[in-house]
């Protein structure tokens, strides 16, 4: 029985097969972009025909979003991806063998991320996190160049010492559940657990998402456990990069949201909103003023993703229909945009050689499409108005303003600090004379603008389809 | 299972020496004497598992005692062992913090875990609470000794404990599904992953296994 829903699983199975043994890049690339293209209209079609949800697979109008969100951005990074690894093995950085390696990894880590999605089992739902993170743990260290594998290790241990954490807090949620449930696999179901969650014990469900927040934490890279993000993003390969800030963080908070709605349903379970704003702003406040030290592209790009889960998770921990709406926004908003400047940044520092700004300058006038592209992403990344992150940021502070005005305060300074560092560099790398070496990009537009095009449109107008649908969700999300 | 049947006792001892082997872990500073060590870790936890299959009646449980058995009491400490001899590093030495900061340290860590589990654990039946209390101090354990040591095959050893302790918390949950299997499929796959790829290429491009040649890489103080 094959439906939409095993679809998303399967195309990216099987590609991963498929790309593990053919030979020659410009085929596999090619395959690579139709495989996650098919994955995606598969992932729409969710929205026409709905499967049925089982004990293993689920689909309900929360993960709708999120598998759209991912199987989108897989697609357009796969594009991306083509002209970028063309140019990887023009000047030898990467081998062929690598790259077949590095295809088959990519479609990997779609698979995982796609189960991590669907998965209606707490397990099971863990297993396919833990998978995501080896296959990006490999990719990282692609290069094999010291600093590659610095951050391969560095990634590597910490995500497994967050992910050990994450299995611990689901075994105790197994251990809160069972007396209520009963032995064996209706326990780890997830639409079974929400049924039963008032009668769970509350003390064991509170310590359960103590565990579950720093270990997902860890993957969405709240403050004190972001140690691996900056050198992962910067020493992968820059597509890896794209996907590792546009949707592997928000896979991990999206497990995370899981167990938020499992807590919320049990009226003497902590609540788990200000634990979630605190690490929120924490994230927000300390690389928005990080983003001032940065002398590495992607490094700086890496804070700012930092920044904007804190803003993310923030605007979630608030809680209620308009802030669950606004963090639900952004988290949509920030994918799109933080993509396209990777997608920019990638072909950068291809044409400069290298991803120190002090050696990048003036590249607006000397490759005018791409310099742009990054302003117009920066300015987007920043929250200025008219485009997407600025409606979003604006109902994050405005939703949190009615309820507690010193915490929005608190994260306006964050938004506004962290505006002045993105300006501050961009000045250097986009204005000014030439520095740097000056080649012609050999790049795919295409995909940047994309993104940037619907941040924009996001900004002046959104469909009311779409409003409706996000309601939902965040009605949901409780 | 009734506290102070034998059922329960053996596996209050089998889960307490788990710990202590933890212990027993954090002042080895020689890599062999550590690699023995963690063999005995997997042999105590393959034991545990298997008392567990037996008293819970629960088959399935039995495969993943084996598995403890041959895999990580046997060919991974094997394997580490020989990694070691090649690159020539059977002779070091290294400790962050001292012996006596990390036992204390690691006490206290076995304690929090002590007061943390038991108390909200209360009505959940005895061995189940003790059981989880003895798995997340092995699990704090391995975390401490990931931080204390800079080596890179400690630090996988660390790592390696760290998954025993969430293999003894699964299977005192009773009744578990799915997931023990899994999870013991996936330590493998890490396990591979890091012997066959991370120690190898580190070899190839440092000479070293100590990760704090690494730092000196760090992407920014260039």
């Amino acid at each position: 029985m094959i439906d939409a829903l095993t679809g998303v699983l399967i195309i990216p199975a099987v590609a991963a097969g498929l790309l593990a043994i053919l030979p020659g890049y410009r085929l596999t690339a090619r395959l690579n972009v139709f495989a996650t293209l098919l994955t995606f209209l598969t992932a729409v079609s969710l929205f026409v025909v709905e499967p049925r949800s089982g004990s293993y697979l689920l689909v309900d109008d929360l993960n709708k979003v999120f598998i759209v969100l991912t199987t989108f951005v897989g697609f357009t990074t796969s594009v991306f991806s083509a002209s970028y690894i063309g140019h990887e093995i023009e000047i030898g950085r990467l081998t062929p063998t690598s790259v077949r390696f590095y295809h088959a990894m990519y479609q990997a880590l779609m698979f995982a991320m796609n189960l991590a999605l669907v998965a209606n089992n707490i397990g099971l739902m863990w297993v396919a996190i833990e998978m995501a993170t080896l296959t990006t743990v490999l990719m990282v260290g692609i290069y094999r160049t010291h600093e590659a594998l610095e951050a391969a290790w560095k990634y590597f241990i910490l995500g497994s010492v967050g992910i050990a954490l994450a299995l611990f807090g689901t075994i105790l949620v197994y251990m809160a559940a069972r007396p209520v449930i009963g032995e064996g696999l209706e326990a780890m179901v997830w639409t079974v657990l929400v049924q039963h969650a008032a009668k769970f014990d509350p003390a064991l469900l509170n310590v359960s998402f103590v565990f579950l927040l720093l270990g997902y934490g860890t993957k969405v890279g709240l403050a004190p456990l972001h140690a691996w993000l900056p050198d992962a993003h910067a020493e992968g390969p820059t597509p890896i990069s794209a996907v590792l800030s546009g949707l592997l963080l928000n896979v991990a908070l999206y497990a995370l949201l899981r167990f938020k709605i499992l807590l919320a349903l049990n009226p003497a379970a902590i609540a788990p909103g200000p634990l979630m704003v605190i690490l929120g702003l924490i994230s927000c406040l300390f690389a928005a003023f990080m983003l001032y030290r940065r002398r590495d592209i992607k490094r700086m790009f890496a804070y700012s993703s930092i920044e904007h889960m804190g803003i993310i998770v923030f605007a979630f921990g608030m809680g209620g229909a308009l802030a669950n709406f606004a963090g639900l926004l952004h988290m949509t908003m920030h994918s799109l945009t933080k993509s396209a400047i990777f997608f920019a940044v990638g072909h950068i520092a291809q044409v400069k050689g290298t991803q120190k700004i002090a050696d990048m300058g003036g590249l607006t006038v000397t490759n005018p499409v791409l310099g742009w592209g990054l302003v117009l992403g920066v300015v987007a990344i920043a929250g200025l108005p008219p485009l997407g992150i600025f409606m979003s940021e604006f109902l994050v502070v405005s939703s949190t303003f009615a309820r507690a005005p010193w915490l929005a305060v608190i994260l306006a300074l964050g938004i506004l600090v962290a505006l002045g560092g993105l300006f501050l560099r961009l000045n250097t790398i986009a204005f000014g004379p030439p520095r740097g070496l000056t080649a012609k990009a050999e790049a795919s537009y295409v995909p940047m603008f994309a993104h940037l095009a619907l941040v924009f449109t996001a900004g002046i107008y959104m469909p009311q389809a779409l409003v409706k649908g996000f309601e939902n969700v965040a009605r949901l999300l409780g | 299972m009734v506290r102070g049947s034998l059922s329960f006792d053996v596996a209050h001892l089998l889960a307490g020496s788990l710990v202590l082997v933890s212990f027993m872990q954090l002042y080895q500073d020689r890599l062999y004497a550590l690699l023995n060590i963690y063999a005995l870790h997997a042999l105590v936890l393959a034991a545990s598992v298997a008392w567990q299959a037996f008293v819970q009646d629960a088959p399935h449980l039995y495969l993943t005692a084996i598995i403890a058995l041959v895999f990580k009491a046997i060919i991974i400490p094997t394997a580490l062992h020989r990694i070691i001899v090649r690159l020539g590093i059977h002779r070091e030495i290294e400790t962050v913090v001292g012996v006596g900061p990390a036992m204390l340290l690691g006490m206290g860590l076995v304690a929090l875990s002590m007061v943390v589990m038991l108390r909200v654990t209360a009505e959940a039946d005895p061995l189940a609470r003790e059981d989880l209390a003895f798995a997340l101090s092995v699990v704090l354990l391995g975390l401490l000794m990931m931080v204390t040591r800079r080596n890179a095959v400690s630090q996988v050893v660390g790592f390696m404990s760290l998954e025993n302790g969430l293999v003894l918390a699964a299977t005192g949950a009773k009744g578990m599904p799915l997931v023990v299997e899994i999870s013991v499929a996936f330590s493998v796959l890490i396990a591979f992953i890091v012997i066959g790829i991370f120690l190898f290429r580190i070899r190839e491009r440092f000479d070293t296994v100590d990760v704090q040649a690494l730092d000196r890489f760090r992407g920014e103080r260039r």
